[in-house]
C-alpha cells in the first residue's frame, strides 16, 4: 500500500514538474530581461505622470530664478522665450553688423531666428540636449530645464550652441504660421505690458516691452 | 557654492555643495565639477550684468566660475537634433 502510494506521489510531482517547467523558464526569462534593461538604463515601463509633473515644477522654479522677470512672464503667458542675437554688434559677423535678431526658444523644439523689425524667419536650429543616463527611461529634460538649457547656451555661448545645432531652413519642423501667429501674440503681449506699466506709472518697461514684433 | 544638475525626471538636483574658501571642499567641488564635464555636461554660471540684466556664463574650466558664485548648473551637451 505504502510503495504504491508513494509511486503515485511521484508520478503525480513528475506531472507537475512537467506542467510546471514551461512556467518557470518563462518567469525566468522575464525577470533576466528586466534586469538587462535596468542595468541597460530603460525602464520605460515606469511612467509616472506624478513624477514628471513634479519635475516640471521644479524646472519652472530654477527657469524662475535664472531669467529676467518679463522672460518669466513670457514663458509663464505664451509657453515660449524670446532670446535677443547677440552677433548684431559692430564686432560681429559681417552679415549681422547692425541688425537685430532674435530667437524664439520653444521647448523640445528647434531655436528659431528671426527679424523682429520684419518677423522675417531666417532659420531653425535644431537641437538636444539628451541626458544618456536616462534616469526613468528617457533621454529628455523636463520642458523647462530644456528651455533653460536653450536660455543659458544661447546667453552663455550662442556660436558654440548654434554650431553644434543642426541648421534647417524655418518650416522643417515648426509650422511657419505657428510662428506668425506667435510673433503677433508676442507682439499683443508686449504692447499690453507695456500700457499696463504705463498706467501704474512704471518708469522704464525695458527692452523686452517695446512693441517691435509682428 | 552649488553644484545643481538638470536631470530627466527629476528637474534639478543637488550634486555638491561645498564653500571655496575651505581648502578640502574646494578639492571636492573641483573633482565634481571635472566628473560632470568627463560625462559629457555643459556648465553654466548665472550671472547679473552691470545693467542688473540676467544673464549666464558656460563655463568649461573651474577657474572660470567666479568666487561669489552661488550655483553652477550642469546641463547635458547640446547635439544636433531631428535630421
Amino acid at each position: 500500500m505504502i510503495v504504491a502510494l508513494s509511486a503515485t506521489a511521484i508520478v503525480v510531482l513528475a506531472l507537475l514538474w512537467e506542467i510546471s517547467m514551461p512556467w518557470i523558464e518563462r518567469r525566468l526569462d522575464a525577470r533576466r530581461q528586466l534586469r538587462e534593461r535596468r542595468r541597460a538604463g530603460d525602464v520605460g515601463a515606469a511612467y509616472d505622470p506624478g513624477r514628471e509633473r513634479r519635475a516640471e515644477q521644479r524646472a519652472r522654479e530654477l527657469l524662475k530664478s535664472c531669467v529676467n522677470e518679463e522672460e518669466w512672464a513670457m514663458y509663464r503667458d505664451l509657453g515660449f522665450l524670446r532670446v535677443w542675437g547677440g552677433q548684431s554688434d559692430p564686432d560681429g559677423p559681417a552679415e549681422l553688423r547692425g541688425i537685430d535678431y532674435a530667437y524664439l526658444v520653444y521647448p523640445h523644439k528647434p531655436i528659431v531666428a528671426y527679424l523682429p523689425q520684419t518677423g522675417r524667419l531666417l532659420n531653425e536650429y535644431c537641437v538636444e540636449f539628451p541626458d544618456e543616463t536616462r534616469p526613468y527611461g528617457s533621454p529628455r529634460l523636463p520642458d523647462s530645464d530644456d528651455v533653460l538649457a536653450k536660455w543659458m547656451a544661447l546667453n552663455g555661448d550662442e556660436r558654440r550652441i548654434i554650431a553644434e545645432a543642426n541648421l534647417h531652413l524655418p518650416g522643417r519642423q515648426i509650422d511657419p504660421r505657428q510662428i506668425e501667429r506667435d510673433l503677433w501674440r508676442l507682439g499683443r503681449w508686449e504692447r499690453e505690458r507695456l500700457a499696463r506699466a504705463l498706467r501704474a506709472g512704471g518708469g522704464d518697461p525695458q527692452r523686452q516691452a517695446e512693441p517691435a514684433d509682428g | 557654492m552649488k553644484f545643481l544638475r538638470m536631470r530627466p525626471g527629476f528637474g534639478e538636483q543637488l550634486i555638491a555643495e561645498g564653500d571655496v574658501e575651505v581648502a578640502e571642499e574646494e578639492q571636492a567641488l573641483i573633482e565634481e565639477f571635472r566628473r560632470q564635464l568627463d560625462q559629457g555636461m555643459w556648465a553654466a554660471v548665472p550671472t547679473m550684468s552691470r545693467g542688473g540684466r540676467r544673464e549666464a556664463e558656460l563655463v568649461r574650466a573651474f577657474d572660470d566660475i567666479p568666487r561669489d558664485t552661488s550655483r553652477v548648473i550642469f546641463f547635458p551637451r547640446a547635439a544636433g537634433g531631428a535630421e
